[in-house]
């Protein structure tokens, strides 16, 4: 396996974007990746889109492919290919296309993640996102994804003492990255009694818990790392991509406190790092409901279980704390493009190493973790960023 | 939801039909061809049976942001139940106040219409999960 290193990053702003299309989304981010990285269409060998479920949110599959032609790509006949895994679509992806480049197969490969959600109602993208569970053990008795989190909040407060307000902190500590990031969709910061008080969704949690609805597409772009200096002075090396599974309804595994797809995702990419968890200096998880931070924090070794949300509640995974989670605003205040979403996390990780992350530069980044999952947890992919 | 793949599940949603593999004892629902434990060692050795039906709140919400076909029900509360025979299953919860609904609270699994599919389409029918009285 050769090493690989990200040469390029792109993006669009996350957001209720009316005038753009899943196609004008993906081939801004791209097109925005390949000129950050300096190359020409032709260095590019193939094409990787994470994307969740553009056949129920714009009736259009085949979109690999689309985007491939309006960026311009598909003149070279390039292969281009679409995973989807849910909400970890897009860090799906990006581990296809770095297994591309380490295998030796290709040199130079471009993952994009995107997703369009707002040309549908507020209830069919809810009941698209709960496509993520299991439709005919959980969903058709009435669960929804937000309802399933909202167990897993349950148990973990029964479990392990965890309070309402430490579970809401999640919130109040995105918002307040996300005010630093000019890409965000949500740019202000808000306040606990906010979050506490917002209308219910699934008790206990509540609008102010759940992740919006965006659109948006991010794009990253790979290149083996014995040719990456030729492109540019700051590859950022990566040190593990690593992926696990498990059960697809919740109610299969023995505990709902932890995701063993996180934690032994996790697990393996320290191991092919040769890193610890001591040393992550940031980290972008998948919050799409708030307790899931709590949850990805423990899993990922940063806090023992049953603690994060008192690290969360003491600051701890602030700006300025033990471990810098969600810089970008998370998916709570950045949004949750769904298939963008985990090249996203990449995005903000490379931007962060680079150091070029503006009033939310981590000091002295050198290493970054995002944790990018799939329903409740049924697919999780966690990677590892370095400074090369 | 298709007719079709609603009611090719009603043995289980219908009679909580599950399999118990015989060479570790675990149960699994809805049933499944081998073991997920034991793998190879389990084929021949997956036997059915009809859960009994009761068992413990595993966790519990109230629903308020629902799909389209629970609209109506809203707000309604929606539980992990796990069996007697150790197997968790997802359904609602009704008959009872949620805040007289705590962990731990004995259930026992009835017969409900759970939807339909579409404005003219067919009733479908599944399990419920409702208070033990005393
Ligand atoms: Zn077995």
């Amino acid at each position: 396996m050769r090493e690989v290193a990200i040469i390029g990053i792109g993006g669009t702003k996350f957001g209720e974007l009316w005038d753009m299309s899943l196609r004008d989304l993906g081939i801004q981010a791209g097109l925005a990746a390949v000129a950050d990285a300096k190359l020409a269409a032709e260095d590019i060998d193939a094409l990787y889109v994470g994307n969740m479920s553009a056949g129920r949110f714009i009736e259009q599959e085949h979109v690999a492919a689309l985007i491939a032609d309006y960026s311009g790509l598909a003149r070279d006949n390039i292969p281009a290919t679409r995973i989807e895994a849910a909400g970890a679509s897009g860090g799906l992806a990006f581990r296809e296309g770095y297994l591309a480049v380490a295998s030796g197969m290709h040199d130079i490969v471009v993952v994009g993640g995107a997703e369009k959600m707002t040309d549908v109602g507020d209830v069919l993208a809810a009941e698209i996102q709960s496509t993520a569970a299991d439709q005919q053990w959980e969903v058709v008795f009435g669960a929804t994804l937000a309802s399933l989190f909202a167990m897993i909040a349950r148990r973990h407060m029964y479990e392990f003492g965890t309070t309402r307000e430490q579970i809401a902190q999640v919130a109040v500590k995105n918002h307040k990255h996300g005010a630093l990031n000019p890409n965000a969709q949500y740019q202000r910061e808000i306040d606990l009694s906010t979050v506490l008080n917002a209308s219910p969704v699934a008790e206990p949690l509540g609008v102010f818990d759940c992740a919006p609805l965006s659109d948006g597409a991010a794009a990253v772009v790979l290149c083996s790392m014995d040719r990456a200096r030729s492109y540019t002075s700051k590859p950022i090396r990566i040190a593990a991509s690593a992926q696990a599974s498990d059960t697809l309804a919740l109610h299969s595994r023995t505990t709902v406190t932890s995701f063993k797809a996180t934690q032994v995702a996790a697990q393996r990419a320290f191991r092919q790092a040769g890193r610890r968890p001591e040393q992550v200096q940031l980290a972008e998880v998948h919050d799409n409901f708030t307790i899931a931070e709590i949850l990805a924090i423990e899993d990922l070794g940063f806090f023992p279980k049953g603690q994060g949300g008192k690290a969360t509640m003491d600051g701890e995974t602030a700006l300025g704390g033990k471990v810098a989670v969600n810089t970008s605003g998370g998916l709570k205040a950045r949004g949750f493009p769904f298939g963008a979403t985990g090249v996203a996390q990449l995005v903000e990780l490379v931007e962060q190493l680079r150091g070029e992350a503006g009033k939310r530069q981590v000091p002295d980044a050198t290493l970054g973790l995002a944790q990018n999952a799939g329903g409740t947890g049924a697919t999780v992919v966690v990677s590892l960023l370095e400074v090369a | 939801m298709a007719t079709a793949r609603f009611w090719r599940e009603n043995p289980s949603r219908y009679n909580l039909k599950a399999v118990r593999c015989n060479n570790c004892g675990r149960v699994f629902f809805p049933p499944r061809g081998v073991c997920s434990v034991c793998h190879r060692k389990s084929i021949g050795k997956m036997e059915c049976l009809n859960l009994k039906g009761e068992g413990e709140v595993f966790s519990f919400t109230v629903v308020h942001e629902a799909p389209s076909q629970f609209e109506i029900l809203k707000p309604y509360m929606v539980v992990m139940v796990k069996m007697d025979e150790g197997v968790m299953l997802t359904s609602q919860l009704i008959n009872s106040d949620p805040k007289d609904v705590k962990i731990g609270m004995r259930v026992k699994a009835t017969l409900r219409r759970l939807g339909e599919d579409g404005p003219s389409g067919v009733i479908y029918y599944g399990y419920k999960f409702r208070p033990i009285e005393g």
